[in-house]
């Protein structure tokens, strides 16, 4: 629908020249931009506005003396929609543990929950497809899920930082919304996610552009192919420190695999990018020792890992 | 635990005392064992008489009013 819209301004109003590179990668990043933004805007409103019925003391409620798998699953399950942002993970996570969460549940949140986003699925779908869109939520889920059972049969609740608190002296009320409020809520959340990313979304889908019209194709294929069993951990790896959010970092992927790139390794640094982030492990540094850090960034790591290399098998 | 949202959440707050006149003291918690006594998981939060009233967003300047006229 936009396609034709996008192609009739870039070739006979701007009356570029078809098939010429640079009209190929003005055209491309002009509709990837314009089709990201209206998916961008329904999808974060869609789900903000289902985030309101959900709520950490909610989630906490529900997974509070739940058993091991049962938990995981819930946990991994309603980190998607329960309203997370890392500079408040201190308080949640001990919030959690202080209820009665068991520490392999409160990791599948702490997993699942920056993972799967609005922001990146709506990335994912718009530019990948939604098979691969359905194949990250799913193994984001497996990996939440695995990583918190893992970590809660290690037995590590002595890693946790104590802090010197009384038993919680009142809990948040929460009022209730009326449709109205939620309505209110979600265009207000909508319009302050799209404000903070929108130049990423930008400079991203540029690149990307960039990378789609100027780079040889199969460039990478050598460096980041399926043959190259080491690309995977390393792109990982990378992902790490690179706290980039999901806006940017998408569209500049989507455009490596166009050159090479395997999928899973897309994948693997995808999830690294969101899922393991040195500024959310600083932060959470406060909440657990260096070592409980350590096995949780490990366990996650290998998780992505092995992910990458799954769908490096499967997926042609 | 200096976070840009908690920051505008205080300003917001002094700002509604300010146009109410009227006497209050506004303390700002950064103590994360303070934080989870309040039973807040979701920052900013803002308690009033030692009681909170919302966590988990930035209320504008007049929403905080309404809270305080109470």
């Amino acid at each position: 629908m936009i396609k034709p819209i996008i192609d009739w301004l870039v070739y006979d109003i701007l009356k570029m020249r078809q098939g010429a590179i640079f009209s190929e990668a003005l055209d491309f990043f002009l509709y990837d931009t314009i089709k990201i933004f209206l998916l961008l805007a329904v999808i974060i409103f869609i789900v903000s506005f289902i985030r309101t019925f959900f709520s950490p003391e909610r989630t906490r409620a529900i997974l509070n003396n739940k058993h091991e798998f049962t938990g995981n699953v819930l946990a991994a399950f309603l980190g998607i929609v329960t309203p997370f942002c890392s500079c408040s993970a201190v308080p949640l996570f001990l919030g959690f543990i202080e209820a009665g969460v068991s520490l392999g549940a409160t990791f599948s949140f702490l997993v699942s929950s920056p993972m799967i986003n609005e922001v990146a699925l709506v990335m994912l779908w718009g530019l990948f497809g939604w098979k691969v869109a359905l194949i990250y939520i799913g193994s984001g889920l497996a990996i939440a899920i695995v990583s918190g059972i893992v970590i809660g049969r290690l037995k590590v609740e002595d890693l946790v930082e104590r802090f010197d608190y009384k038993k919680q002296v009142c809990c948040v009320q929460l009022t209730d919304m009326t449709f109205n409020d939620r309505f209110v809520f979600s265009r207000g959340y909508t319009l302050a996610l799209l404000k903070s990313i929108w130049i990423f979304v930008i400079l991203g889908v540029g690149l990307g552009a960039w990378i789609h019209g100027y780079v040889p194709a199969d460039f990478l294929a050598r460096a980041a192919g399926r043959q190259n069993w080491f690309a995977v951990p390393l792109a990982t790896l990378i992902g790490i420190p690179l706290y980039s959010n999901a806006a940017g970092v998408i569209p500049f992927v989507s455009a490596l695999t166009e050159k090479g790139v395997a999928m899973g390794t897309a994948l693997s640094f995808m999830m690294a990018v969101t899922a393991l982030s040195l500024p959310e492990f600083i932060i959470l540094r406060k909440a657990m020792k260096l070592k409980l850090l350590i096995i949780f960034a490990s366990v996650v790591g290998i998780g992505i890992i092995f992910t990458g290399y799954l769908f490096n098998l499967i997926l042609r | 635990m200096g976070c840009p949202k908690c920051k505008q959440l205080a300003l917001n707050a002094e700002a509604a005392v300010k146009e109410l006149n009227i006497v209050a003291e506004i303390s700002k918690v950064t103590d994360i064992g303070k934080i989870i006594e309040y039973g807040v998981m979701m920052t900013p939060a803002l308690a009033v008489d030692g009681a909170i009233v919302l966590s988990g967003k930035v209320l504008s300047k007049d929403e905080i009013k309404k809270f305080l006229v109470k």
